[in-house]
């Protein structure tokens, strides 16, 4: 692990902040942060001599709902840290802080993952999006509106997450079987149970997505 | 029968006296609104993100806290040196025993009250210490810098060794918490003597943890001598008395806010000692302090349902008949506390009818976090052991299970000295349940099936609750303004089973409007009135009749008054769609807002108390649940196929929300019985070693049969509550794992006594069977 001091090409390195970024991740070789976002990493893994400080403040752009959000974070920061406590955007859920109960899903890249295990500098230069993008000014989106109808929550607190992940599973597969809701829902903890009903607002999310409203 | 004193799932003895109610309702018949399926009042909020958790809470200038744990079973705190803490950056206040600030003393239980950070750290997760910085990192690095000298003791933390001799006392007196606790009827003896079959098996529950989603946490912020706290709770009053009694504070000072929280099952009965410490830290900085424990600390300290050790033996005829019924059960809620074993017994004692009962509880103290109720306390461990005894009776005497537990449906309250219940579905449960489910011929098919490695099965059980009354005290206010909209006040949270969903729909049933229009205040104990804590399955019985009562109370206020004013006689006047409607002369129909006498009072103000139970009886909700399931006998994997849950919860108030529950329960059951175990290092530390969802597996979207039903049997409990309505959260989780474990006998021919009853544990059981042939 690399920790030589301040970014030497600092000037470049803010304009393509991103690939530094992501290069500090590779240094620090942790498995587990690296799984959130492994394969953009993977594509930039080769530049190692970028690192960020850690106790040192950087400025990132980030890419949330469509606008663009300067903030100042330290490289430790979590995407979910960023977004609920320095943001407001509070939407987006902590259920355990460490990969298992997938209350932080947000959309990266169109592509459901868990903001926990996201470092906000990683998350540079994707698009993100959370329970809040969802909505069309005060108009709540299909998902969302399937889960209404359905009763698909109970304390409604792992909601946002299991939002996210249909959505980002309707946005690859329109039409999917049960069978592929519940595997698309499979890393979303509902400790209140209320998993028959999600399966059912995940079937009924698709149809409304498909522009077959009508009755429920 | 006693509660853990820790709890507030009852009153013990009368209830307080509660002011006269003005009006005197009729039960409902037929109802327009009440029992319709509806989306929840309060859907828009959970499903944009704009619902405010405590967790979400940012205040200016607000700090962030963290506690300091115990790191050993056993062990005392010698020194806490803070010095290099203090000097991080960002850090505002670090609080230990040792800092003179910690003034503040918790009961732990009604025989120990200590401080907040007791230096006598009886389990891994006692808290230490405590500090505040600028960000949760910074507030952990805090915690690493940490100074700590312990003094390392044995520890016991296997509850089955806790009597032992040589096992260390968790406190002075010894790890006997107080004697066992007895119960006896009739005459066991001669029950077994004039049995025509005798069984008796040891039975074992593993420990479970709440892990609700959202974290334990709070903010506080002070204002002058008032205190502040969001905190995520079932019950905003239980909270206020906690925090209040340990800072010695007035009631009136400590305002707790409670709007939306993620999850409790029991956890979140009562303040934490982290309110406690963010209340000191807030008040030491002058700024707001939030706390959110990490999801660790969950797993240690914030409570579980406690392992349990059980041995039952029973006697039946071969026509059915119960004749004892002899049951010991041994459990330990952790280092403080007495809920071990509360309630083990209670199926035993009343589900069915058997003229003679001998129940034992014992209570041990180990070095393990403490237990807190947890859905349905002792009620799923003792269904665990009877409800497979009661298989296995029907096996030995070859009877079907459904008619052997038909055969013995009682219709008093055998537990409480035989008293009438108010309504029992038990038998409608059963009979229903197994209509629906197509139990003979899903039975006789599962017989019929190949029998090579893949097989199937199905399996029953039943169960009571033996709350789910509800009662009082509980004060609600329906408000109408001059417009005619309405407002709610109600002290009660909404832990996620939809109660402010129901309230609104009685309202509304009362005074003929839109749900939706009507606006809620609730969980705040500065601006709603007295509600106890949401847990129990008494949330909707105890509101919903108190809810109605207030709606009658100000409709009545509303029809004098327009009465008055339109000079007709009060009975022909009726509510309809924001108007006041006459059933004799149409031409006196007035929108509500017209009222001229209303627009000078501005508002009326309807009051609703929660009247007293019936005397005499006993109000119980009722489960029979039904499972199928598939089983690989090579790897003991099981699949359920489906489950059906049928309930008697007295009148349905809301067909979705109560489904809701029901699969609910359903799911959590299939956990209790199957994957969840808490492992504690017995032998070398003491120490969790599985504190976090992967390791510790409670159900996914995987784990469950998108094929659920849930079956109401919706008759209205018009004697127990101007409602009719009977509790459903707990009864829905308590016969589920003893049901799924029938199936799997069903299946296999194999009997596991012990949860979980997992691959590893079944393909053990199958292979043990079969060299046993």
């Amino acid at each position: 692990m690399t920790r030589n001091g301040k970014d030497g090409n600092e000037g470049s390195g803010a304009n393509s902040g991103g690939v530094s970024r992501r290069g500090f991740l590779t240094s620090v070789g942790s498995g587990a942060l690296t799984v959130a976002a492994a394969g953009k990493v993977a594509a930039e893994a080769t530049d190692t001599s970028k690192v960020l400080v850690a106790q040192e403040m950087s400025k990132i752009n980030l890419s949330i709902n469509g606008q663009q959000k300067e903030v100042l974070v330290e490289p430790r920061w979590s995407l979910t840290h960023v977004l609920r406590e320095k943001l407001g955007i509070t939407g987006t859920k902590v259920g355990c802080d460490r990969g298992e109960c997938g209350a932080c899903t947000v959309l990266l890249d169109g592509v459901p993952r868990y903001a926990c295990m996201t470092l906000a500098v990683e998350a540079e230069g994707m698009e993100i999006t959370t329970v809040e993008g969802l909505m069309d000014g005060e108009e709540i989106g299909p998902v969302q509106q399937a889960f209404v109808e359905k009763d698909a929550y109970q304390c409604g607190y792992c909601t946002s997450g299991q939002i996210m992940a249909v959505e980002g599973l309707l946005r690859a597969n329109s039409d999917p079987s049960l069978h592929e809701i519940q595997h698309g829902m499979a890393g979303n903890l509902c400790r209140c149970g209320a998993y028959p009903h999600i399966f059912e607002a995940g079937a009924r999310a698709a149809e409304l997505q498909r522009g077959q409203g009508g009755e429920s | 029968m006693r509660p853990d004193p820790d709890t507030s799932y009852w009153i013990e003895g009368d209830a307080p006296e509660t002011p006269q109610q003005t009006i005197q309702a009729e039960p409902w018949g037929e109802t327009e609104v009440v029992g319709q399926p509806r989306p929840r009042v309060d859907g828009y909020e959970r499903v944009s993100g704009s619902a405010v958790y405590p967790a979400d809470i940012t205040l200016p200038r607000m700090l962030y806290g963290a506690i300091l744990r115990s790191p050993h079973a056993n062990a005392t705190v010698l020194s806490v040196d803070t010095s290099a803490a203090r000097q991080m950056p960002g850090v505002h206040a670090v609080l230990s025993a040792f800092t003179p600030d910690d003034a503040a003393t918790r009961p732990h239980s009604e025989f120990i009250r200590n401080t907040l950070f007791n230096p006598t750290c009886r389990y891994e997760g006692e808290a230490v210490a405590a500090v505040a910085a600028e960000d949760p990192y910074q507030a952990r690095d805090a915690l690493r810098a940490i100074k700590v000298e312990y003094e390392v003791h044995d520890f016991v933390a296997d509850e089955r060794r806790a009597l032992e001799t040589d096992a260390p006392p968790v406190h002075e007196g010894g790890n006997l918490g107080r004697e066992p606790q007895t119960y006896e009827r009739g005459d066991v003896a001669r029950g077994f003597a004039d049995a025509d079959v005798l069984l008796e098996e040891e039975y074992r529950c593993e420990c479970e943890i709440h892990t609700p989603m959202e974290l334990h946490g709070c903010v506080a912020k002070w204002d002058g001598d008032n205190l502040t706290v969001w905190e995520s709770t079932q019950g905003v009053y239980n909270v206020q008395t906690g925090v209040a009694g340990a800072l010695g504070l007035p009631l009136s000072k400590v305002r707790i806010i409670g709007h939306y929280m993620g999850g409790g099952f029991g956890a979140k009965l009562q303040a934490g000692k982290y309110t406690t410490a963010a209340a000191l830290l807030a008040k030491m900085t002058a700024r707001p302090v939030k706390i959110t424990l990490t999801r660790e600390e969950t797993y240690l300290a914030v409570g579980n349902r406690p392992p349990a050790n059980m041995t039952l033996k029973a006697g039946v005829k071969r026509d059915g008949t119960l004749t004892a019924l002899e049951f010991a059960g041994m459990g330990s809620g952790g280092a403080y506390g007495m809920g071990g074993s509360s309630l083990l017994d209670w199926q035993i004692r009343d589900l069915y009818t058997c003229p003679n009962v001998k129940t034992e509880l014992t209570d041990v103290y180990i070095n393990a976090g403490p237990s807190r109720p947890f859905r349905a306390p002792g009620h799923p461990q003792g269904s665990w052991a009877l409800e497979q005894m009661i298989d296995s009776l029907a096996d030995a005497i070859d009877m079907d299970p459904v008619d052997l537990r038909l055969k013995n449906t009682p219709t008093v309250s055998q537990g409480r000295d035989g008293i009438p219940y108010s309504t029992t579905g038990l038998r409608q449960c059963l009979e229903e349940g197994a209509a629906t489910f197509g139990w003979n011929d899903a039975r006789q098919e599962a017989q019929r099936a190949e029998q090579g490695h893949i097989r199937r099965g199905v399996g029953v059980a039943a169960g009571l609750w033996i709350a789910g009354a509800g009662g009082p005290p509980c004060t609600v206010i329906v408000k109408i303004f001059s417009d005619g909209s309405i407002n709610l006040n109600m002290g009660a949270s909404d832990i996620g089973t939809g109660t402010k969903t129901v309230m609104a729909m009685v309202v509304a049933e009362e005074l003929r409007v839109d749900p939706n229009s009507v606006q809620i205040e609730h969980a705040d104990t500065s601006t709603t009135q007295y509600a106890s804590a949401s847990g129990g399955s008494k949330t909707v019985p105890t509101e919903s009749p108190t809810v109605r009562a207030a709606a009658l109370d100000v409709k009545r206020q509303l029809l004098e008054l327009a009465a008055e004013e339109l000079e007709v006689d009060v009975s022909t006047l009726d509510m309809r769609d924001g108007m006041i409607v006459s059933t004799t002369d149409p031409s006196k129909n007035t929108a509500i807002p017209e009222l001229q006498s209303l627009r000078r009072r501005r508002s009326l103000t309807g009051i609703g108390y929660r009247a007293p139970n019936p005397s005499g009886v006993a109000t119980c909700p009722f489960a029979a649940q039904f499972c199928e399931v598939e089983v690989n006998t090579r790897t003991g994997e099981v699949r359920i196929l489906r489950f059906l849950g049928a309930h008697d919860s007295g009148r349905v108030m809301n067909r979705l929300t109560y489904q809701n529950q029901v699969f609910g329960g359903i799911t959590m059951g299939i956990g209790y019985g199957m994957t969840e175990r808490r492992i504690l290092d017995v032998d070398q530390t003491g120490k969790m070693v599985n504190k976090s969802w992967h390791d510790y597996k409670i159900p996914t979207a995987l784990d469950v049969p998108a094929d659920m039903t849930c079956v109401p049997v919706d008759v209205a409990d018009d004697q127990a509550n101007i409602a009719g309505c009977k509790g459903i959260g707990e009864p829905a989780t308590i016969p589920t794992a003893a049901a799924v474990a029938n199936a799997i006998y069903h299946a296999t021919g194999v009997r596991v006594t012990d949860t979980p009853l997992d691959p590893t544990t079944l393909v053990q059981a199958i292979a043990d069977e079969r060299e046993g042939d």
